[in-house]
């Protein structure tokens, strides 16, 4: 059955996706040429950015850049991403959830405990792959530095980067994993179905609003009224963005 | 970089570097720190050979100009006015002053930190004679090699955004030529050879010294590194401190050793094992499908998609009527 036929409901405003598509660009540009610096075998990564000096150049500025990207997003999303009673028992079930055998899981909210850690992992290491990197940031910054806080910071820096990007690793494979939520992220919608297996408070949270409910793309835009109805704190649906 | 077939090392380079022309002696420079008359002809040498011109910076009321190594000064002479054991026979327990003057580069160590954290293949070579030179050709400006350096030499220009330091003259000595602030040197202060050669005369430099009564003479070959290939003869080897800051027992930092060693490797594969670890979950476990809305569900009026009729359809949705009645 395709998704055409499903009633589909709104997962991420227009905003919400640029700005996640944004940062996957930049999060991918900054692990290539990161990594190129990182290990020798990896070095070759450097060209994807127009040579090693080029990447050595941008890589800060694309770091910036991301950070802003995360803030915004961090900021909208953090208050689905708190820890709630059934994400200790959904853990407990891990086994279950990595077997595919969702049918007996606790209902959780929006975010399911793996991708809340995926959350709290970028929203620990991103601001300190900020702050390292600014202090290895030459010719701009690193020479206000003593040397010794500057070996430091690279440490961290890559320690932290080595956290990012295994995190991300593990949220890209999830996304290709569980069928149905790319699309949240590329067309914004998911269907009812998915999102009440996957994610039933969420679902249930989402049921009280007309325009989720009618299950149609645009099915809102015929009652200004609603928006209106939407505009609770960090949501991201049509007002996000 | 003037011989690419006698490399011992090489930065971010894992397998070894061409060195089968490597049976050359290590190379040193013995700079006797108690002869030098501060007189900046080393300095004047090294812009000379090297072809540097500094800028022409301003007088700041003491003797060091410039300042501090750059990009364009190699080498510069640190002056240091302090107070020592008095040196003078019944001198027990007096004081006297002394006028510390150290000519200070890049040390060429055994165990180059700069080249351990140089990020860029072949930026960063030791030669088999002990020379580590920087081939600013492959240098992408990142500055680790400040990071690592125990001694604080490498400068990154703002010309160009390459690192530069001292290169012990490796083009001089390629064609047996000896450094040309030794050749300038008019105290022979600076002096030049095999590495066994300079210990054997730092030794006995050092015995002279003691003849002279100083308690502490010493040769600064400094093992953390794994030696130089510039070494000091100190009057007060106890105390290298005095001489503007020579660190007492250099080595390449723990914080650095702990950023490049180990974990490089530990890390990059916890990375690939990660991606790994997905890829085999998906061919073993397969994905979790996108639910139907019978299975989800089941006969609730809501979604039985067929029947939807909510009284807003606009005509868009009808051919869908048909085919779902499934
Ligand atoms: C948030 C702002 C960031 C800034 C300002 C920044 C800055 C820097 C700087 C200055 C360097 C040294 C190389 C160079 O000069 O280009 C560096 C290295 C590196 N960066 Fe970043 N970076 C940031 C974010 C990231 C992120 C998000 C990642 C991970 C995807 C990352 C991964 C790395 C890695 C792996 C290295 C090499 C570390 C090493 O040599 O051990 N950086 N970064
Ligand atoms: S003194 Fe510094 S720049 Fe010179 S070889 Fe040693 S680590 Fe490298
Ligand atoms: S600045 Fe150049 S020589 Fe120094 S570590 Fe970076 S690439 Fe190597």
């Amino acid at each position: 059955m395709s998704i055409r036929k499903q009633k589909t409901m709104q997962r991420y405003g227009p905003g919400t996706r640029a700005n996640h598509w944004g940062m996957a660009i930049a999060f991918i540009l900054l692990a290539l040429s990161g990594l190129a610096f990182f290990q020798p075998q990896f070095f070759f990564l450097s060209n994807t950015l127009g040579g090693p000096v080029w990447a050595r150049v941008l890589h800060p500025f694309i770091g910036v850049v991301l950070f802003m990207l995360f803030v915004i997003i961090a900021v909208r999303q953090y208050r689905h991403n708190l820890l709630m009673e059934n994400d200790v028992k959904w853990m407990k079930q891990i086994g279950d959830v990595l077997n595919n055998r969702d049918d007996n899981l606790p209902p959780i909210g929006k975010y399911n405990p793996g991708q809340k850690m995926v959350f709290w992992a970028l929203v620990v290491s991103i601001p300190v792959l900020l702050l390292t990197g600014v202090i290895m940031w030459r010719p701009w910054f690193a020479g206000f530095f003593p040397i010794p806080l500057i070996r430091f910071a690279s440490l961290v820096h890559a320690l932290a980067a080595f956290v990012a990007i295994a995190t991300i690793i593990v949220h890209i494979y999830a996304a290709i994993w569980v069928k149905g939520s790319i699309r949240a992220m590329t067309r914004g919608r998911v269907t009812h179905a998915w999102a009440k297996h996957h994610h039933p408070l969420w679902y249930e949270e989402e049921m009280e609003k007309p325009e989720q409910r009618a299950g149609e793309e645009g099915k809102e835009q015929h009652d200004s009224q609603l928006n209106r109805s939407m505009e609770s704190p960090g949501h991201d649906g049509r007002t996000s963005g | 970089m003037v011989n690419s077939q006698n490399i011992v090392a090489r930065s971010a380079t894992t397998l070894p570097a061409p060195h089968v022309r490597d049976d050359v002696v290590e190379v040193a420079k013995l700079i006797d720190v108690s002869r030098c008359i501060g007189c900046k002809a080393c300095q004047v040498a090294c812009m000379e050979w090297n072809d540097l011109r500094d800028d022409v910076g301003e007088c700041h009321g003491v003797y060091d100009n410039p300042m501090d190594l750059s990009a364009e000064s190699w080498t510069v002479m640190r002056f240091n006015e302090v107070d020592v054991d008095a040196v003078h026979d019944n001198a027990e327990g007096d004081k006297e002053l002394a006028w510390l003057i150290r000519k200070d580069g890049c040390m060429h160590c055994a165990e180059p930190g700069c080249l351990e954290a140089c990020p860029a293949p072949g930026a960063i070579v030791k030669y088999a004679n002990g020379i580590v030179d920087f081939d600013s050709n492959n240098c992408i400006g990142c500055g680790y090699c400040i990071t690592g350096c125990p001694f604080d030499i490498p400068r990154i220009s703002e010309k160009d955004s390459k690192s530069y330091k001292c290169t012990l003259c490796s083009d001089r000595v390629a064609v047996g030529l000896e450094p040309a602030c030794v050749k300038a040197c008019p105290t022979n202060c600076i002096e030049f050879g095999s590495k066994k050669d300079m210990l054997a005369r730092a030794e006995k430099r050092v015995n002279d010294l003691q003849q002279r009564g100083y308690a502490h003479p010493g040769v600064y070959d400094p093992q953390g590194v794994g030696g130089t290939h510039v070494m000091y003869v100190l009057s007060h080897a106890d105390q290298p401190g005095l001489y503007s800051g020579l660190p007492k027992d250099p080595r390449i930092s723990p914080m650095v050793s702990a950023w490049k060693g180990v974990t490089k490797p530990i890390m990059s594969a916890i990375l690939g094992i990660t991606a790994f670890a997905g890829f085999f979950h998906f061919i073993t476990k397969g994905p979790k499908e996108e639910p139907t809305d019978e299975e989800v569900f089941g006969d609730d009026e809501d979604h039985n998609s067929g029947d939807r009729d909510d009284g807003q359809d606009d005509g868009r949705h009808q051919h869908s009527h048909e085919e779902d009645r499934s």
